[in-house]
């Protein structure tokens, strides 16, 4: 082996790498906890996290700032394996360490796998309603659903990350192309007769385009921020262009309120209808949606209190969960810490409005939920090995000492 | 004396224990231990009303003191019986501390009209009421996180008015001239008068004085539904029944139905003529009375609520932090002269706090019925518990002085810490909808404080060898050896504990809000004691950090759990932020300046100077 090799060799697999390393993480988690104060929790991880290199935005410029947490965190798998590989004796005195550092590995892969594969959902049921799909909290596709059969829907879907891309998009089962013209991540749509100088209608089919004026909006990373998309949509035949749409998951209505008082609200956009070849079809722009082969009904929603107080004691949903087969047919109970696993999905209470009985399921798809309490598992029973030995033979050795000057002095 | 003075200062902490321990007795002819006793529900907990009493006290004035205009000194209980029954004379109690400069101006008063210079009574109060009641209109318009401290200030002292103004409401009307009186009279006419408004509804003839009088009633009681504090009116269900606790004005509501007036209405109108008139001995009889029924349907309750106003009168916590102080100075004193016989007494006095602190604890975990830690208060009596505990291993292991005196620099900061936050209030709450589950507060939480508390434990540590190694020429090859070596250790526990604790929150996280970890302000406070923890561990493993270093290293863990503890609530953000005040802010900061200037001394001064080590060099 030559030296270069050998030093960049020692270099990975050195502790003194791993003081670094471990410094500069507790030093980015410090700064992106204060960061939280001007950022939402998704900016932070997007920013902070889910980067290499952490940029930040002064507003006139935007600096590189940090080693961003894929960075420090590769480094510091990169480093642990290949000590572990260097050193590679196993020695049941240093078992511990192993499952110490086995057990970071898993929960590290662990929330890569999360961060990866989990799926979000949500789902929103009315007393004595019923839902068989899951809605996205955030990610948006256009749908372009073949309703000629009222018994039964072809349903095509297209992510927002796919439209947003541009470029033609062919489906077996469309006997047209769905070309997008343009994708707003986050838009506002106005009544076109508040507008000045509108800008012409966009598309020319469908309700939308001539009612409103869309305009593009920043991205709102914070909290509790809403991003409504739009698209401009073309559908093209064989025969030349059908037409373009222009789609949104909501549109601004006009309300009064109980004092009479003009108020701004959203409605849900109507599906937009076309006739091609014999068949009707139904565009739409909606969160993304994920079907189950089985349908959740809410028999009763429950909002305790504390007596004489408005705090919050508990809060649960009785549903009834069943198969079309008929394979499972019963009701469950689902609450605060007592979530429901059914069909690959973990069902939590979310959020609650028992007055008007309503009740916000999340919905949860994670194939690594489980690697956590391996993890914990392994972490655990290490250190307590590894401590354990280690004042065992302390421990040992303090009694030899003391015991030792006794026959000296009698 | 080298046998008398040890003895002397361990005997000095165990009559301060008795001492604490004995049962209060009656001052004056009044039963009002009896009376401290009576279950209430206050936020959803059943309570004696010592602990509303006090409280209260503590809420208003921040001390339990009260003190009558004529200098005569109330206990908790005495202020109590006055404000629910004999409002006009509490009125001119002097129980609202007020301390900013500008309140003090709107009120119209000074610091010289104030008992000692801060509090104020109701009557000096209410002239200004409107001018009060304006400000509060404009502070409350203003996002809580951008209020000035004047307009924090006018909000606090309006919702102590108001706390007061509900609590003079709870057992009987307050502006009553004999409410005995006016129940008896409603009970006589209840069933003729709602007859009576029942024919006026439906346009018969009726009595019409009668009917208005019951209108007047149901008006005069809706008020006091809304107004009264304490929901004192038990349930007939008995104990099992917590939902059905009712204050006085819907009780009286609900008379109209049964057609008959609660006892407990009775009882506690005629406490309040008794104690008004001052008569004892009618007051006591009645009292007893009203216990033997009680003692029928709520067998538990009274025994809860007896050991509870025990338990507060008490005070273990205030006195273990005084026989820290006192285990502190043996402790030192230890290192200097008498290594053995005052070390053991320290380890002792230690022993006896920690053992104090434990029942404490066991009875607070019994009386709310929640695992030990559920708030920031009850975390801060975890840390010093844990601490104590540690040291006291430790020091049977070393006896050298050094974890007992590690126990108390942790053990009085902790307790004084946890004072100053009991003074919102009672600290026994009712856990919130997703909190309220025992398994995870007993795991979770528990490894996550233990982790504080051994973090803390390793700074305390570092920060004696530090000072013995550096000012004192005490600190011997040997002692700084083992000192080390308790660093070292007590750091194997904290990561133990710190790592698993956070782990588990993760794991509580992913069963109650569907992910692990958010990044959310605690989560990352709880890692960063993790990683520091784990930055120690592989420095010494790896050479980079020799006994100073270790030290050093572990000083500045003091910071990163203080952050943890404490300072992500600064932020304001996230699912755990509970509040916390300015004032904490400056304290934590000028606690971080302290330690980190400790570090900067300590590397600042060359090893070879320091008082202990240059004296074995010349050596």
């Amino acid at each position: 082996m030559n030296d270069q090799v050998r030093q960049v060799r020692d270099f990975f697999v050195s502790l003194k790498l791993t003081v670094v390393l471990l410094a500069f993480s507790i030093l980015l988690v410090f700064l992106s906890t204060l960061d939280q104060v001007h950022l939402g929790i998704w900016g932070i991880q997007e920013k902070w996290y889910r980067s290499f290199i952490v940029i930040h935005d002064t507003g006139s410029a935007r600096l590189p700032v940090y080693p961003g947490g894929y960075l420090i965190g590769g480094l510091l798998m990169i480093n642990l394996i290949a000590a572990h590989l260097y050193r590679l004796k196993f020695e049941w005195r240093k078992a511990g360490i192993q499952l110490i550092h086995g057990g970071v590995i898993v929960l590290l892969v662990g929330e890569l796998i999360t961060g990866i594969l989990q799926e979000d959902f949500q789902m929103t049921i009315v007393e004595g309603g019923s839902r068989s799909y899951s809605e996205s909290f955030r990610d948006y596709e256009v749908a372009v659903i073949d309703v000629t059969d009222p018994k039964h829907d072809d349903v095509v879907a297209i992510p927002d990350s796919l439209f947003s891309r541009g470029g033609e998009i062919q489906h077996a089962k469309l006997p047209f192309k769905v070309v997008p013209q343009f994708y707003f991540p986050n838009s506002i749509a106005q009544p076109r007769a508040q507008v000045p100088n509108a800008p012409p209608v966009a598309a020319n089919q469908g309700a939308i385009a001539p009612r409103y004026v869309v305009t593009e909006q920043a991205i709102d990373y914070s909290q509790n921020g809403r991003n409504v998309p739009a698209a401009l949509v073309a559908l093209v035949a064989t025969e030349g262009t059908l037409g373009t749409w222009l789609l949104r998951p909501e549109v601004p209505v006009l309300r009064r309120d109980e004092n009479g008082q003009p108020q701004l609200s959203a409605d849900t956009a109507a599906p937009e209808r076309l006739t091609y070849g014999g068949r009707t079809y139904e565009l739409s722009l909606r969160l993304v949606r994920a079907y189950h082969p089985f349908s959740i009904r809410l028999l009763k929603v429950t909002h305790d209190k504390y007596v004489g107080t408005e705090d919050p004691k508990n809060f649960s949903s009785r549903i009834e969960i069943k198969t079309p087969g008929g394979k499972d047919d019963r009701e469950v109970l689902i609450y605060m810490n007592n979530p429901l696993r059914y069909g690959g999905y973990t069902f939590f209470q979310h959020q609650m409005e028992a007055a008007r009985g309503l009740t916000g399921l999340q919905v949860v798809s994670n194939p690594g939920w489980l690697l956590p309490y391996v993890a914990c598992i392994m972490m655990t029973f290490g250190l307590l090995g590894q401590f354990g030995i280690s004042l065992w033979s302390f421990i040992k050795k303090r009694r030899a000492k003391t015991a030792a000057p006794k026959p000296a002095a009698t | 004396m080298k046998k008398f003075l040890p003895l002397a200062l361990l005997l000095l902490g165990v009559a301060i224990v008795v001492r604490s321990l004995v049962p209060e007795r009656n001052k004056t002819e009044f039963d009002l231990v009896g009376f401290s006793r009576l279950p209430v529900v206050v936020n959803g907990r059943v309570k004696p009303l010592d602990t509303v009493a006090r409280t209260s006290l503590v809420i208003l004035q921040s001390s339990q003191t009260a003190i009558a205009p004529d200098g005569t000194k109330l206990t908790p209980n005495e202020w109590l019986l006055d404000v629910l029954f004999r409002s006009q004379r509490a009125d001119a109690y002097q129980h609202f501390e007020i301390n900013h400069p500008e309140v003090l101006a709107l009120l119209g008063v000074t610091t010289a009209d104030g008992r000692d210079k801060k509090r104020f009574s109701f009557r000096q109060i209410e002239p200004k009421m409107d001018a009060l009641q304006k400000q509060v209109g404009l502070a409350r318009d203003i996002q809580s996180a951008l209020r000035t401290p004047y307009q924090k200030a006018v909000l606090q002292l309006y919702s102590n008015l108001g706390l007061y103004i509900r609590l003079k409401a709870s057992l009987v009307a307050p502006d009553h001239r004999d409410f005995l009186e006016e129940l008896m009279t409603f009970q006589t006419n209840v069933v003729t008068g709602v007859a009576a408004v029942r024919a006026q509804q439906a346009k018969q003839p009726h009595d019409e004085k009668l009917a208005a009088q019951m209108l007047e009633s149901a008006g005069r009681f809706d008020r006091l539904g809304e107004l009264a504090y304490l929901l004192a009116v038990p349930p007939a269900g008995g104990e099992a029944n917590v939902d059905g606790w009712k204050n006085i004005g819907r009780s009286l509501l609900d008379s109209f139905q049964t057609q008959r007036v609660d006892a407990s209405l009775l009882v506690y109108a005629g406490l309040a003529r008794t104690w008004r008139a001052d008569q004892p001995k009618e007051f006591n009889e009645l009292l007893s009375r009203y216990l033997a029924i009680l003692e029928k349907g709520f067998p538990t309750t009274l025994k809860k609520d007896a050991a509870e106003a025990r338990f507060n009168a008490a005070q273990p916590f205030y006195t273990a932090t005084i026989l820290y102080v006192l285990a502190f100075f043996v402790a030192v004193g230890s290192w200097l002269v008498w290594p053995v016989e005052l070390g053991r007494v320290a380890h002792w006095l230690i022993g006896l706090a920690w053992l104090l602190a434990t029942v404490g604890i066991a009875t607070r975990v019994w009386l709310g019925g929640y695992a030990p830690v559920t708030n920031l208060y009850s975390s801060a009596l975890f840390v010093a518990w844990v601490a104590a505990a540690f040291c006291i291993v430790m020091e049977k292991i070393f006896r050298n002085g050094i974890a007992s005196v590690a126990a108390t620099l942790i053990g009085v900061p902790s307790l004084i810490i946890a004072h100053h936050l009991s003074l919102d209030g009672d600290t026994l709450e009712m856990m919130k909808a997703v909190l309220d589950s025992n398994f995870w507060l007993s795991t979770h939480v528990i490894c996550v404080t233990a982790g504080y508390g051994a973090t803390f434990l390793a700074g305390a540590l570092g920060l004696i060898y530090i000072a013995r190694g550096l000012l004192t020429s005490s600190l011997d090859k040997p002692t700084a050896d083992s000192l080390a070596r308790m660093i070292y250790g007590i750091v194997c526990f904290a990561t133990l504990f710190s790592l698993v604790g956070t782990i588990l929150g993760g794991i509580w996280a992913d069963q109650s809000w569907g992910r692990f970890w958010g990044w959310d302000p605690k989560e990352n406070g709880a890692l960063m004691i993790v990683i520091w923890n784990a930055i120690l561990l592989h420095a010494r493993w790896g050479g980079m950090a020799k006994a100073r270093g270790l030290a050093t290293l572990a000083v500045f863990g003091n910071v990163i759990t203080a952050w943890s503890w404490f300072g992500v609530n600064l932020l304001g953000v996230g699912l755990h932020s509970y509040g916390f005040t300015e004032n904490g802010a400056l304290w934590l900061a000028a606690f971080a300046a302290s330690q980190v200037l400790v570090i900067a001394i300590a590397y600042l001064v060359p090893f070879a100077k320091w008082r202990s080590f240059r004296e074995t060099a010349v050596k």
